[in-house]
């Protein structure tokens, strides 16, 4: 059983992530946490400053941390972007597809299972922030978006 | 249609196997029911009143002769020989095994058909014109659109976890035969200055808060159809409410922003969207486009009709409608028989309407919202010989539109939201107003039931609508007027106190008396009701 | 008295505690009184049952009988297909339902 998942070369953050609030005022923290509800672009003019964001799912339906780390990674964000709480294996590659690179579950995650769902799609419909290329793309290898 | 390549096959054939490794953890109980729901739902299973229900996916209401073939060997394999046509063109299983599922799923897979997010807080089917291709009056096929669309959403990262379901329909005509107003979007296509692009509209939808969907945008080129929908669907995500069930749709979040605001917001986020390379290159719509290109039509056939047969005139005046390409007919196949239950197809039905796809339809079918099947490719010399197959099946009423052309849901006889039966009820009306010249002379009156506020039924766009409400226990019927799905669009009014299940078959009935005795030249039922109000129906239910 | 409902995990079947077990039969529900919560979460648990809940039933001269229509027809299967019901050849069978 696997607690802790990082996708990452090289170290992963350790420092305590503070809120945003707390971060956004006079904080010299490098990680902050976005709860569901809270907005990823205040975070823009200070990602230089970060070297890691956690995205909270307080329950895993509540999709909000999706758009919260594409919108960071869309703006350039190259930190370490870290989904905790109620992450199910089911969840992971979409979370990666939306720039997650390292996940803190709540309940500890099935080694096997998470194997599984990352090798289980070969393709992708949607250009996104994860860098692979959509099916349209490879379909099409020699237009400008390909 | 659309065939799938090696991509679409293997993205399908691997859902399959993750389902069947979800199903397989289920069941050995490494996952809970809370943790698995979300996941069968999203490939369309349910947990309904007497056993599992799967939704199967009818991509914007098209399918070949083969894969309707399929779908009544599924019938009959491993559910108890028929389906149900839903009121979002796609087909429904009521006695389906778990343990069964993933096994179906594979079948469906051979015949690139799938359950994908037919259920779940995700984007659904994306539903479009039964007539799409074969229609005069449309300004291109919006199917293209369709499918790209659906590919597009398929899995999409960032919308699997919506705050509720989300539904998007196309249309590409001024006719409206698609309810696409009452989608949280719709997009009808049109041209402007020679280019093809889509009038976007926001935030319809029925259930507990009808609201037909406002204009959002007069124009997005179709190259950057895909970036404007991730504008629009990034600012739900974010800002639907998630605290109250019943207020999580986009309606609710339009509503409550006001649609000036929504609409800055998602211009604010396409402005940024837009620049990041999401929007396939043309060469992708053009490569599905081939698909729909039309098929090989002959020419020179003979476009009279033989009308000798008063039985099959009958039904040519009501069921066959205009075909754009001369000599052929669009024929219209009512699920809808005297007493029965709107929708439901038995095993050799499906088998039947397979063949006569493949013989007489160039093997093309299409599903309509309204609960019926199209075959959009029958040569006007081959009517009488596809009529007479029909009528041997008991697929030949001449109902189309008509009163007994009803929609209903499954209500509470199958579904565990329900709070009253619809389909006892849409049969009674079916007896009632069985006389072929009845039917003829109340003309266009469509009836819609729904026995929840759900409103799968879609009563609220019903020129008569029905709810079925639980009072204290008893099944209770609400009456509504003057709804529409149609291009003019508008949501009923209700009458007044509910009936009992005869009471408001009586109340119907009423309803048309007041009507025919007050009708003007050329309004239909709906254009009374507009032009009188509600008044002179109420006076007559209630007395 | 109260009852204990729910369906199998497997099949989907409509089932019924019985007391030892889970049976198709509404009529060989047993009076769980007010242990039905914990016994559903632990049938639920060893994946003998989903969707487990509670509800109202009196006994009549018929049996057991579900306090609330849904249940009935749960009990029974759809009202408009007698013929797939657990009743096909009773033709009164949907009269017990309302």
């Amino acid at each position: 059983m696997v607690e802790f998942l990082s996708f990452r070369e090289g170290e992963v953050g350790q420092e305590p992530a503070v809120t945003v609030e707390s971060f956004t005022g006079q904080s010299n923290s490098t990680a902050v946490r976005i709860e569901a509800g809270e907005d990823a672009r205040e975070l823009l003019p200070h990602l230089d400053r970060l070297s890691l964001v956690e995205v909270n799912f307080p329950a895993f339906g509540d999709g909000r941390g999706y758009s919260a780390a594409r919108i960071l990674r869309e703006a350039g964000y190259i930190g370490e972007l870290r989904a905790v709480g109620d992450v199910l294996v089911d969840q992971i590659v979409a979370m990666r597809r939306c720039g997650f690179d390292s996940f803190r579950p709540d309940k500890a995650l099935d080694d096997a299972a998470v194997e599984r769902a990352l090798r289980r799609y070969d393709d992708v419909y949607q250009k996104t922030i994860d860098g692979r290329r959509p099916v349209w793309a490879k379909r099409h290898p020699e237009t400008a978006n390909g | 249609m659309y065939r799938y390549d090696s991509y679409d096959q293997s993205i399908v054939d691997a859902r399959v196997e993750e389902f069947r490794d979800q199903t397989q953890r289920r069941l050995a109980g490494q996952l809970t029911e809370d943790q698995f729901k979300p996941l069968r739902l999203m490939n369309g299973l349910y947990l309904q009143l007497h056993a599992y229900m799967l939704r199967v996916a009818i991509p914007y209401g098209t399918l070949s002769a083969r894969q309707m073939r399929k779908l009544g060997e599924i019938a009959a394999k491993y559910d108890r020989g028929y389906g149900h046509f839903t009121t979002r063109q796609n087909l429904q299983y009521n006695w389906i095994k778990l343990a069964d599922a993933p096994d179906i799923l594979a079948e469906l897979a051979t015949v690139e058909m799938h359950a994908i997010q037919t259920s779940g807080n995700c984007i659904r089917n994306i539903s479009s014109d039964q007539y799409a291709g074969v229609s005069a009056d449309e300004v291109a096929d919006p199917r293209p659109w369709a499918e790209l669309l659906r590919q597009w959403s398929t899995f999409h990262p960032e919308f699997t976890y919506l705050p509720r379901k989300f539904k998007i329909a196309v249309i590409a005509s001024e006719e409206d035969r698609s309810a696409m107003r009452l989608h949280d979007i719709g997009l009808k296509l049109v041209s402007r200055d020679g280019q093809v692009g889509a009038e976007v509209y926001a935030g319809g939808g029925m259930g507990r808060t009808p609201m037909v969907a406002p204009l959002i945008r007069d124009f997005v080129p179709e190259e950057e159809i895909v970036s404007y929908l991730e504008a629009c669907l990034r600012v739900y995500n974010r800002y639907g409410r998630r605290d109250n069930k019943y207020k999580a749709r986009i309606k609710i979040l339009v509503h409550e922003l006001g649609v000036e605001e929504y609409k800055r917001q998602v211009e604010e986020e396409f402005a940024h969207m837009r620049t990041l390379g999401l929007n396939p290159p043309t060469e992708e719509l053009d490569r599905i486009r081939a698909y729909f290109a039309g098929p090989a039509y002959e020419t020179g056939l003979d476009d009279s009709v033989d009308r000798s047969d008063p039985a099959f005139a009958l039904w040519v005046d009501r069921q066959v409608a205009a075909h754009k390409q001369p000599g052929y007919a669009i024929v219209n196949i009512s699920l809808k028989p005297r007493g029965g239950i709107p929708g439901d197809a038995s095993a050799e039905q499906i088998a039947l309407v397979a063949d006569l796809a493949e013989q007489y339809s160039l093997d093309e079918l299409r599903v309509t919202h309204a609960q019926n099947l199209v075959l959009p490719h029958v040569k006007k010399a081959d009517l009488h010989a596809v009529w007479q197959k029909l009528d041997e099946a008991g697929l030949a009423e001449a109902n189309l539109d008509l009163i007994t052309d009803i929609i209903a849901c499954p209500g509470l006889d199958y579904c565990s939201l329900a709070n009253a039966r619809s389909i006892p009820l849409a049969q009674k009306l079916s007896e009632r107003f069985a006389a072929a010249d009845r039917q003829k002379e109340l003309g266009e009156l469509k009836v819609k039931i729904s026995g929840c506020i759900n409103a799968c039924g879609h009563h609220h766009a019903g020129h008569i609508g029905v709810l079925g409400v639980d009072r204290k226990g008893v099944e209770n019927f609400q009456l509504s007027l003057g709804g529409s799905g149609a291009e003019d669009a508008s949501v009923g009014q209700i009458t007044g106190p509910g009936f009992s299940e005869d009471g408001v078959v009586d109340a119907i009935e009423k309803v048309t008396n007041i009507y025919l005795a007050q009708r003007e030249e050329g309004e239909r039922f709906l254009d009374t009701y507009r032009r009188l109000g509600m008044k002179p129906f109420k006076e007559a239910i209630y007395g | 008295m109260k009852i204990l409902t729910g369906n199998d995990l497997g099949t989907g079947d409509v089932i019924w505690w019985a007391g030892d077990g889970w049976s198709r039969q509404v009529g060989d529900s047993v009076d769980v009184s007010d242990k039905g919560e914990d016994l559903a979460r632990a049938e639920e648990a060893a994946l003998r049952v989903v969707g487990a809940y509670v509800i109202d039933a009196t006994v009549t001269g018929e049996g057991v009988r579900p306090a609330h229509i849904k249940d009935r027809i749960r009990a029974l299967g759809p009202t408009v297909r007698p013929d797939l019901t657990l009743k096909p050849n009773d033709a009164d069978a949907g009269n017990w339902v309302i």
